[in-house]
């Protein structure tokens, strides 16, 4: 008899410490879990929300920014590895497109459509689009990409995998792996300078001030204001990024 | 000009087009090609050994240890080029450790852990434990101990355990064969899900690696099944590749026409990408997908397996008609796994060229090394036939 009873409040005991646990796992796997849905919400309102603008319409495609990007974010020389890059695309009176960047345009472009064919021929900057509901974080399988408050796309260098995943979930082609660090690289929109009050290299160094970054939550900020008055497009919109990138007089031809 | 970017400007050499310029090389091996392979082997070969247990189809009751055997073979080695391809190998175990819950890759140790831990060691457990005991007291010396130590001490081979055994074993076959579903078609999700690639980007993606990784496993079983049968000096059961034979022509005309699918929708629909993927196919992954996946490993095989549901006539040419179909469709599903892998990635995301992929013969992630991934479960499968025969198996009392 005793020894039943033993065993039927173990039995209780087991039960409940298996209710409790499993319960206790299943909240706290549910609470912060992001499995289906995914899109980061800005999570302080007092610190900014940073957006770009790029005009297009401004850029004279002297690759400055590509170089300065380099140079201030130990990438390497090599015509494999940009952070940010500029692109010449040339329509033709034909309607076929040509697009270049030999070395992400630091040296320059070459022409080599005649100019009695060129229908309209133009530069764009790109560059990482900071995405609010970013692809390239949403796949890193141990969250070493991740968006920092002020909704930059940033890397932790120590915790990457070098797995790629994030590499080939970026639609706009703004990442790669390091050949040195041997771990994913993008444009952290100079993080390092930004928390310093100094402008992104890239944005620095621009002649015709073609790119230009803000507070998206500030109504009176320069990149609010502009985008009040400006018709301006972000890439891949279909894709539904949450690209924080804005390209001001963006033609149909840009991927 | 530093030697370690040598490939690079070779491949510079060969860009069609344009590509964005982090595009030059890919990033997605041959590595990757294999891990999908495997682990499409691992579910098919499970599927066909719950085939025989939970619909008791009795005359593939010789494959069944050995379909288990494979699985757990490729299983084990699913995951080395998977870590081998990381450029922080070193760091793999924090995937585990911190898995990001939106990220479909970090999902992938635990569902693997599952099915390794819980579904085959487990169902290979209760399968083989009756013997291990008795193995344990006719072996001498190390055999003796090994075996023990393998029936982890349990060595009670009463009737009514040995029914528990399989009872408990059956539970597991069919908890096992969703399991087996999930593992494959997780492993499609990892490249459907991929918005960004028009070529990866398809809710069919692991609907099509499901039924792919079955053709795979189940023809791996029947080529093995014939290898052992041979090796042995065996007759081979013709009966066992009639039936493995009828069961992976209906997998095959599925798989066949899920990708058809695909693709016939993909050129009614004709998105923005069409002309870029149009110009891969019939390009770049000509050769891989019209000859090595289309004509190779689908169509011949699909008509010889169909001619081999009504021909029963000479055994002979019909068992060399079997094995020539399962290593052809092998083939075809290797090249299936090249033509998603690495044709996804032969095109710019600008849909606006291409760049090129030539594979190393050495280094970590050259073709020596994939061959290493592929053989090595072999090497396995022997060591495992060879630790636990099925052919010596004490048999059950029915």
């Amino acid at each position: 008899m005793e020894r039943e009873e033993i065993k039927s409040s173990r039995r209780k005991f087991l039960k409940s410490a298996a209710i409790l646990t499993g319960a206790t796992i299943g909240y706290s796997w549910l609470k912060g879990s992001t499995f289906l849905l995914h899109g980061a919400e800005p999570e302080d309102k007092a610190v900014p929300w940073y957006g770009i603008v790029i005009d297009i319409e401004k850029c004279i495609g002297c690759g400055s920014c590509a170089a300065s990007c380099k140079q201030e974010n130990d990438v390497p020389k090599e015509p494999f590895f940009f952070r940010n890059w500029v692109e010449m695309y040339t329509v033709k009176n034909d309607g076929s497109v040509e697009i270049q960047s030999p070395n992400g345009g630091i040296d320059g472009f070459k022409q080599t459509v005649p100019d009695d064919e060129i229908f309209k021929a133009f530069f764009v900057p790109k560059m990482c689009n900071h995405c609010a509901k970013s692809p390239c974080e949403q796949v890193c399988p141990v969250g070493a990409t991740y968006l920092s408050p002020e909704g930059v796309v940033l890397i932790d260098e120590k915790y990457c995998l070098g797995c790629r995943y994030c590499i080939q979930a970026c639609p706009y082609g703004c990442r790669f792996i390091h050949p040195v660090k041997k771990v994913a690289n993008k444009c952290t929109l100079c993080y390092h300078r930004l928390k310093k009050g100094l402008d992104p290299a890239c944005m620095e160094v621009c002649p015709t001030g073609a790119r230009m970054y803000g507070n998206l939550r500030d109504k009176n900020s320069k990149i609010v204001l502009f985008l009040k008055e400006h018709t301006t497009q972000v890439l891949r919109a279909n894709l539904n990024t949450g690209s924080k990138l804005h390209y001001n007089e963006l033609r149909s031809e840009v991927r | 000009m530093d030697p370690q970017y040598q490939y690079l400007y070779d491949a510079l050499t060969h860009v069609q087009g344009y590509i964005f310029p982090n595009e030059l090389d890919l990033q997605w091996g041959i590595l990757i090609v294999v891990y999908p392979f495997i682990t499409g082997l691992v579910a098919g070969a499970f599927i066909l050994a719950s085939l025989e247990r939970v619909f008791n189809v009795k005359v593939l009751k010789p494959t069944y240890q050995i379909a288990l055997l494979t699985a757990l073979s490729f299983l084990l080695v699913a995951t080395m080029p998977l870590i081998s391809h990381l450029s922080q190998p070193q760091r793999a175990y924090e995937i585990m450790m911190t898995p990001h819950s939106s990220s479909a890759m970090a999902i992938f140790g635990f569902i693997y852990l599952w099915y390794l831990m819980v579904v085959l060691l487990l169902e290979i457990w209760f399968d083989y434990r009756p013997s291990m005991v008795v193995w344990s007291k006719e072996k001498k010396g190390v055999m003796k101990w090994v075996y023990k130590i393998l029936t982890l001490g349990l060595s009670d081979i009463s009737p009514r355990t040995v029914s528990w055994d399989r009872k408990l074993g059956y539970i597991i076959t069919v908890v096992g064969i969703p399991s087996a579903f999930i593992l494959h078609g997780y492993v499609g999700f990892i490249f459907g899900s991929i918005k960004a690639n028009p070529w990866w980007s398809t809710p069919l993606m692991p609907i099509i690696f499901l039924f792919s990784a079955m053709v795979s496993g189940v023809s791996l079983v029947m080529f093995v099944y014939m290898a052992i049968s041979w090796l042995r000096k065996k007759a081979i059961e013709v009966n066992v590749l009639d039936t493995i034979g009828k069961f992976l022509f209906f997998i095959l005309l599925l798989d066949f026409t899920l990708e058809a699918l695909d693709q016939i929708h993909r050129i009614y629909v004709a998105e923005e990408s069409f002309e870029i993927i149009k110009l891969l196919v019939s390009g770049k992954l000509y050769l891989t997908l019209f000859v090595g996946q289309g004509l190779v490993g689908t169509l011949i095989p699909l008509i010889t397996l169909a001619f081999l549901q009504f021909y029963k006539g000479r055994i002979r040419l019909r068992k060399t008609l079997y094995a020539i179909v399962s290593v052809l469709t092998l083939i075809g599903v290797y090249s299936m796994r090249w033509n998603v892998v690495i044709g996804g990635q032969l095109f710019s995301k600008s849909f606006a060229g291409f760049t090129s992929f030539k594979v190393g013969l050495i280094g970590l992630d050259g073709t020596l090394m994939a061959a290493f991934w592929l053989l090595l479960p072999i090497g396995i499968l022997a060591f495992l036939l060879w630790l636990l025969p099925p052919w010596k198996m004490v048999e059950e009392k029915e």
